[in-house]
């Protein structure tokens, strides 16, 4: 029990995907402008990244290993999510067809995503069992959305700024960005 | 008898802003006179190299932003910094540390997102993370306080100290504070702990010379609250939150134990997080549930950092989380205007 709380710990905030590790930082900075579609994409990417990790640890596990093709394991891995996220496409337009206008053209994005490729790759160099690697991804979606909210709720706040021009718009997030990673270096030593 | 027109607003006084920042200058006095009888001339060195840095680096960059300069000089603000950041960094660090950290603080953390009132993270916090993380040499060295040094460094010692840092002073001067012998105890008891720190064993609570520094944060902080400068919400949420937390964790004093709550309400920089730090009006949220709310996530980030977490002191990366996370706190603590029902909240789509 404590080694998945140390898992969940360890991947939403000492290694937080976005913050320590700079994965997923195009959603990230393309996706903050507004809180609201921020916790929608936050919420769609929880759940293609959920399902993505315990594809590809099925795909790895039960049809990689035992054919001697880990050497695909990247193009095999792309091929899982790009479905997971066809998926969760048709799903969202089904549920909610409001989140989906709003989300536009960033859920298919989340395909190309490095964070969802970056926990199916790391899944399997940890060498996770089927609960871990589930958990992983869980735990590194929370954290990615945890991240991706409460900074939009900053980069609203932003947009009222008296920012110099030549660093108005993103560069001005990316310098927000860099000063959050360095407090997120305060977790360091956590787990 | 010809009645004037007269428009608001009505109350006249001096600028609201630059009494508060003096107010608040001034109530840092207490705590660095308790600095300076313990360890020296060396805080002192420190907070007036950091105030003349915040000063000229706010002018650069205001004279850059092609602002009025002495208006907004005038205001107090980045001397504030300037002394907040001055007295939260050891003393006898080199002159260039300070001039990077008010560096980071002024230009990077204030001035890019538009200066006073638009920065959302606590500049002298952002410059104090930046060098703990940049420069950990220096910036763990504490001095030993006055009870265990034969003398406190001279005013020639200092200045050499400043421009060699630690390594200028004479040896045998730093040394573990209260809060670096309990992060690296290793199984001992509460009590042999405390005997064998030196720190520990001259001091009555929570080591020598740096309760009294805290008492004395704490007495300024009180007037300050007195003044009405800010509301209690915040430092008691953070105080309370770490009290209970570091009575929780207490375990009677065991191999375990986290330390007792008086050593983490009087060591490391509680107290001036506490009441100069976390009371910071631009960076905390507005509301006063929200800064119930932002004062006890400091305290727990404070406690989990300090006890589970590589740092022994953690008052500015947990004000720095806070800080990241204060306007999504504002977004859903917005107080219900009188006579309206609770607002909607923005993510519920009226459609």
């Amino acid at each position: 029990m404590t080694e998945f709380a140390v898992i969940m710990l360890s991947t939403i905030l000492v290694n937080n995907f976005v913050l320590v590790q700079f994965l997923g930082l195009c959603p990230f900075m393309g996706v903050s402008n507004k809180l609201e579609t921020a916790i929608g994409m936050g919420g769609a990417t929880t759940f293609v990244l959920t399902l993505a990790s315990i594809a590809s640890y099925l795909v790895n596990t039960w049809v990689l290993m035992p054919l001697g093709l880990e050497y695909l394991r990247t193009i095999a891995f792309i091929l899982v999510i790009a479905v997971v996220v066809q998926f969760a496409k048709m799903f969202i337009e089904k549920t909610s067809p409001l989140l989906y206008r709003v989300l536009g053209v960033f859920l298919p994005l989340i395909t190309t995503n490095c964070a969802v490729l970056g926990v199916a790759l790391q899944n399997t160099s940890h060498a996770h069992n089927f609960v871990e690697s589930s958990l992983y991804g869980f735990g590194a979606a929370l954290g990615f959305s945890l991240v991706l909210v409460l900074f939009s709720a900053m980069r609203e706040r932003l947009a009222a700024a008296d920012v110099p021009v030549p660093f108005q718009g993103a560069a001005i997030g990316m310098i927000t960005a860099g000063l959050m990673s360095l407090a997120f270096m305060g977790f360091g030593g956590l787990v | 008898m010809a009645l004037m027109r007269i428009s608001s607003p009505h109350a006249t006084g001096p600028n609201r802003t630059t009494q508060v920042m003096l107010t608040v200058c001034l109530a840092t006095l207490p705590g660095l006179m308790a600095l300076v009888w313990h360890f020296g001339p060396g805080p002192l060195i420190n907070v007036l190299l950091a105030s003349i840095f915040a000063l000229a680096l706010e002018a650069l960059a205001l004279k850059l932003r092609k602002r009025p300069i002495g208006f907004y000089l005038r205001d107090g603000s980045a001397l504030v910094t300037g002394i907040l950041l001055g007295l939260a960094l050891p003393p006898y660090v080199p002159w260039w540390l300070i001039f990077v950290g008010v560096f980071f603080a002024i230009v990077i953390a204030k001035h890019l997102y538009g200066g006073l009132g638009y920065n959302p993270f606590n500049p002298a916090m952002v410059g104090y993370v930046v060098l703990l993380i940049s420069f950990p040499l220096p910036m763990t060295q504490w001095v030993l306080p006055a009870e265990l040094t034969q003398q406190t460094p001279t005013l020639i010692e200092t200045l050499l100290g400043l421009a060699q840092g630690t390594q200028g002073l004479p040896d045998g001067i730093t040394g573990a504070t209260p809060l670096d012998a309990f992060r690296q105890n290793t199984g001992e008891l509460v009590l042999d702990v405390y005997a064998q720190s030196p720190v520990l064993a001259a001091g009555q609570w929570a080591g020598a010379g740096f309760e009294w520094v805290n008492l004395g944060f704490l007495l300024g902080g009180a007037l300050l609250l007195q003044q009405r400068i800010f509301t209690w919400h915040a430092p008691v949420g953070m105080l309370a939150t770490l009290l209970l937390l570091s009575a929780l964790f207490y375990d009677g004093g065991s191999s375990n134990s986290a330390g007792s709550p008086w050593l983490h309400l009087l060591s490391g920089g509680t107290m001036l997080g506490a009441f100069f730090i976390v009371t910071d009006p631009v960076t905390s949220t507005t509301s006063t549930k929200g800064r119930l709310i932002f004062g006890a996530g400091v305290g727990l980030l404070v406690f989990c950092i300090r006890t589970w977490g590589n740092y022994p002191d953690a008052v500015a990366f947990a004000v720095l989380l806070m800080n990241f996370a204060a306007p999504f706190i504002d977004y859903y603590t917005t107080p219900r205007t009188y006579g309206h029902t609770k607002p909607r909240k923005a993510t519920e789509k009226s459609e």
